[in-house]
């Protein structure tokens, strides 16, 4: 599973550099997301510009990813889009995760 | 994989296997280009059939049992475009569909349900789901409506 992280004034931004997270990825997906999580960073964003589909099982990853990271350190996505989008929406799993239309609008809003 | 069976209307076989599911997705969406859907309907139907064809992988066919087969029907009506998953794997639960229950998402962080979202998508994207246990196959039937003409 492509990932690739970089860290913004510990904000640790996590890109998926693929198009999918789906049930054939998704436990890469959230062993990788342990490993680039084990920095001290308290808040990743996770950058999901390029995935253009996830189904039930790549949203449970994320919502791992997200329970790994608590309660002390946060999740937040950005750049859903289409079939992403809606189905945090559908799932309402978008009033649990911060969202921003992108990378750049999550780190303003970070920073503050 | 993709037979013709009629105009307007066709059949993908896979095997069932966690990769197939991808194949299988990305056949149909082929098959279905000349309806030039729009990108909310198109992913509407790779949804619904990616839960659907997932459920299958993951729960209808047995690991150590032979690898079972998935054929997906489909065809058009006015009403909207509609599918056929035939499956001989095992039987559901009760020989019925799991019900279309939203998993409680109100709750700590550390309490968030990882699963069980499959069953509701499919519910809530689709119409006429009707799940039947036809001799030793699954025959699940659903239909999501389109604009097309």
């Amino acid at each position: 599973m492509d990932l690739t992280s970089s860290n913004n004034e510990n904000i640790l931004v996590i890109t998926v550099q693929e198009q999918r997270i789906d049930a054939a990825v998704a436990l890469a997906f959230k062993d990788r997301m342990r490993e680039l999580t084990e920095g001290p960073a308290r808040t990743v964003v996770l950058d999901l510009d390029h995935v253009s589909f996830i189904d039930s099982s790549g949203l449970g990853a994320i919502v791992a990813a997200m329970k790994n990271l608590a309660p002390d350190r946060t999740l937040v996505l950005a750049g859903l889009t289409g079939t992403v989008d809606k189905v945090f929406r559908l799932t309402r799993m978008d009033t649990v995760f911060g969202l921003y239309g992108s990378v750049d609008d999550a780190l303003k809003a970070l920073r503050g | 994989m993709t037979e013709q069976v009629e105009s307007g209307s066709f059949d993908v076989r896979i095997g069932g296997a966690t990769l197939a599911v991808r194949d299988a997705l990305r056949e149909v969406l082929s098959n279905l280009q000349p309806l030039a859907l729009s990108a909310d309907e198109a992913g509407t139907v790779e949804l619904v059939l990616a839960e659907a064809l997932n459920n299958i992988v993951e729960h209808a066919f047995d690991a150590d049992e032979k690898p079972g087969e998935i054929r997906i029907r489909c065809w058009r009506r006015r009403d909207g475009l509609h599918f056929a998953i035939i499956d001989d794997g095992l039987a559901m639960p009760e020989n019925k569909a799991p019900a279309s229950c939203a998993p409680c998402v109100d709750v700590e962080v550390t309490a968030l349900p990882e699963g069980g979202f499959g069953w509701f998508m499919i519910h809530t994207l689709a119409k006429d789901v009707r799940y039947a246990r036809v001799g030793e196959t699954n025959h699940l039937n659903l239909r999501v409506s389109s604009s097309h003409r």
